[in-house]
């Protein structure tokens, strides 16, 4: 093959809310206030950042209690460079804190220029954001409790905020990106180098004769590497179809409403979805024969994105003999043990 | 020896909901698991295994979310182990938990299964970009609308079959408190005249999105013989999957769909499906799934499943054979929760709990789920008598 396998970014994004029920609320509405809280378990102890249940017995935890900002490095290890969409505008060290008062350590940031300022049992103390929301990152991190350099490094008590009187935090953005190098992988790779060609392939099923498009390198029939590239025409018929009237958050060129539909191409034995354009969705039929619209010349790339959609041919509609199953059921086609 | 006998002695589910925003998802799934606890008298110290499952975790964005609610749900010490089949996890979850049971490796379990998905888009998790191409297709109405199109045809089915089992469907629901859809007012003429959201489906004929939770708590023979209070035996259980792309796949009645009910009635000794089985609590996420099912699963012939709709023979009231006397996923649809919701109300069912929407003298009920591009299968039955 001459071609390399392909590969792109690939995105996910989305701006995740969480719910965070009374307990964790309330710490997050104690951080938007400056005050730290923890929960007080049953045998007296005390857990910060504070959990809605206990993990002894599993006993509902709803005595939360304040605690002093500073406290200890019980662990820690040194975060390296600053990393992009860290909430820190310097490298950190991760510390595990324990706040005095509390019986269990924190996870959270602390401010020093290097490693060799850190070490296991240093005091430290809370460093607040100034506009503060409602979320861990109200805390900018800890700095050594010497240490007077930050601004608002003071302690607040529990006389200057009464948390029930200002309005409680019920849910916390999270929101989620994650950067991935896709890879559609051989058989798909070859597929859409010969889209800039306006060039349709499959592949065969070496034990059923089976042609699957776009191409999959497996048989998912037989469970063994397809034998043989194949190529298709760009005409084929409807399976079926739906007249959507929902917009695609993807597709903000595709205007409802829009015809989706599965198409089968002349020798292949299973469909795939595609758009039927050129035509009113109303008069798409089960059968219908269509052929691909392509890109101008000039515009194709390497992408399936090459066919805007399926146009009709104006020929005969082809007969569906099965109709309840998809794609064709050719007498070269054996099924395999799952029929 | 046989499997050990399984008894489901605990039912507990959360008002199904659009937004539960006065609880956390460990507080969701706390609220489920305490009542399923109640009912079965049991403390959590009771509890051997937590068995759990839910959708992919874009519907919340949790990564791996069993992680953290090992306090919640008691299982500090415990195993702890979570189910992933797409939509028809809840099934799976349940058929996993019954497992641990019917193999002796545990007493008692806890199961659970959930869905927030008020914290996300389900129509975006569900269609997440992809390089070198581009979306043509809009969520599961987009994938599944052509499904029911070729049912459609291939049944000559009368073209509102869909409208009647979404407006049963609805009014089931106002028969269950826990049901997210309570559409008092509703009538079938409304169901009729919604506008088409992907044509032959209209907006009315399809399921909400909800946030929610299911829990059970099953256990061996002498857990269920000993235990005061209703329980229903489980009788049977299957899953199956297959690939959602081959060539002459039949889509509208896969073929892993009628090898697991083949194997889940064979289990359970039933041979007259639609005379033997007295409730069914099958997974119809859109309205004409009703009747696809009723095919697939042996209750009704091919191309007549329809038929039993229009009869009303699927209707709780008046109807041999009531399907989703809860409202159904058209009525609730946490979906990681929505499997097991059909195993839990089935369960009900043969315990006499089922409350407004009980089936007189059920027996033996049904409970199924399916998942993917209708490629993945979870069936139980469940009966009143050992």
């Amino acid at each position: 093959m001459p071609e390399e396998v392909l590969q792109a970014p690939l995105v996910l994004e989305y701006p995740f809310t969480g719910t965070t029920g009374p307990v964790v609320g309330r710490f997050l509405t104690g951080l938007r206030e400056g005050v730290v809280l923890g929960v007080r378990r049953s045998d007296g102890t005390v857990m910060c950042p504070p959990l809605e249940y206990d993990p002894a017995d599993a006993s509902p935890l709803e005595e939360m209690v304040e605690l002093p900002q500073s406290g200890e490095v019980v662990s820690w290890s040194w975060g390296g460079p600053r990393r992009e969409q860290q909430p820190f505008d310097q490298p950190v060290a991760w510390a595990l804190i324990q706040l005095d008062g509390a019986d269990t350590p924190m996870l959270h940031a602390v401010l020093v220029d290097g490693p060799e300022q850190m070490s296991t049992g240093m005091r430290v103390q809370i460093k607040w954001r100034d506009e503060r929301e409602g979320h861990i990152t109200d805390i900018c991190g800890f700095v050594p409790e010497s240490d007077e350099t930050g601004p608002k490094t003071a302690s607040k008590t529990s006389t200057t905020v009464d948390l029930d009187s200002v309005e409680a935090v019920q849910s916390v953005r999270t929101p989620i990106r994650l950067n991935y190098s896709y890879t559609p992988g051989r058989a798909l790779s070859e597929y859409l180098y010969a889209m800039k060609d306006k060039r349709i392939i499959g592949d065969r099923c070496g034990d059923t004769g089976q042609v699957f498009v776009p191409p999959r390198g497996v048989s998912p029939v037989a469970g063994k590497a397809t034998i043989e590239t194949v190529d298709l025409p760009d005409v084929g018929y409807v399976e079926s179809f739906n007249i959507t009237r929902v917009p695609i958050a993807t597709r903000p060129d595709l205007e409802p409403p829009y015809c989706s539909a599965w198409i089968v191409l002349d020798g292949a034995s299973v469909g795939f979805m595609g758009l039927v354009i050129n035509c009113e969705p109303e008069s798409v039929r089960l059968g219908m024969r269509v052929r691909a619209v392509w890109k101008p010349d000039e515009e194709l790339e390497v992408s399936a994105t090459n066919i805007l959609g399926w146009e009709p041919t104006g020929e005969a509609d082809e007969v569906i003999a099965d109709i309840e199953r998809i794609g064709r059921v050719g007498p070269q086609q054996k099924r395999g043990s799952a029929s | 020896m046989g499997k050990e006998r399984t008894a489901v002695i605990g039912v507990g589910q959360t008002k199904y909901a659009s937004t539960r925003g006065d609880v956390s998802m460990a507080g969701l799934l706390r609220e489920a698991a305490q009542r399923a606890l109640d009912t079965a008298h049991k403390t959590w110290s009771d509890i051997d295994a937590v068995v759990m499952g839910k959708a992919p975790d874009f519907f919340e964005g949790v990564m791996m979310p069993e992680i953290y609610l090992a306090e919640a749900l008691g299982c500090v010490g415990k195993p702890i182990m979570r189910v992933h089949t797409a939509g028809s996890v809840g099934g799976s979850t349940a058929c996993v938990a019954a497992s641990m049971v019917q193999s002796r490796v545990h007493s008692t379990v806890l199961t659970i299964a959930w869905e927030k998905q008020s914290e996300s888009n389900a129509m975006w998790a569900l269609s997440l970009p992809q390089p070198f191409t581009t979306s043509v297709n809009a969520g599961a109405g987009g994938y599944f609308s052509p499904i029911m199109r070729r049912y459609m045809a291939m049944s000559d089915a009368p073209e509102l079959i869909g409208c009647l089992v979404a407006f049963k469907d609805r009014q089931h629901a106002l028969k269950n408190p826990y049901a997210h859809l309570h559409q008092h007012d509703l009538t079938f003429e409304q169901v009729v005249e919604s506008p088409m959201l992907w044509d032959p489906i209209r907006y009315s004929e399809t399921c909400p999105s909800s946030d929610g939770a299911c829990a059970m708590v099953l256990t061996d023979e002498a857990g269920g013989d000993a235990h005061d209070g209703p329980v229903a035996w489980v009788s049977g259980t299957a899953m199956r999957s297959e690939s959602n792309s081959y060539g002459g796949r039949n889509m509208v009645s896969p073929a892993a769909s009628e090898q697991c009910a083949d194997d889940v009635f064979a289990q359970a000794g039933i041979h007259d499906r639609r005379a033997e089985i007295d409730a069914v609590e099958m997974y119809v996420p859109f309205s004409w799934y009703e009747p696809m099912w009723l095919e697939s699963l042996g209750f009704a012939d091919k191309g007549k499943g329809w038929q039993l709709v229009e009869s009303g023979a699927t209707a709780l009231d008046g109807g041999d054979l009531p399907v989703n006397p809860s409202g159904g996923v058209l009525s609730s649809n946490a979906i990681g929760a929505s499997g097991m919701i059909r195993f839990a109300e089935a369960a009900l069912q043969v315990m006499g709990e089922a409350g407004e929407h009980q089936v007189d003298g059920a027996r033996t009920a049904f409970g199924h789920a399916y998942g993917g591009g209708a490629q993945y299968f979870a069936m139980w039955i469940v009966a009143k008598d050992k």
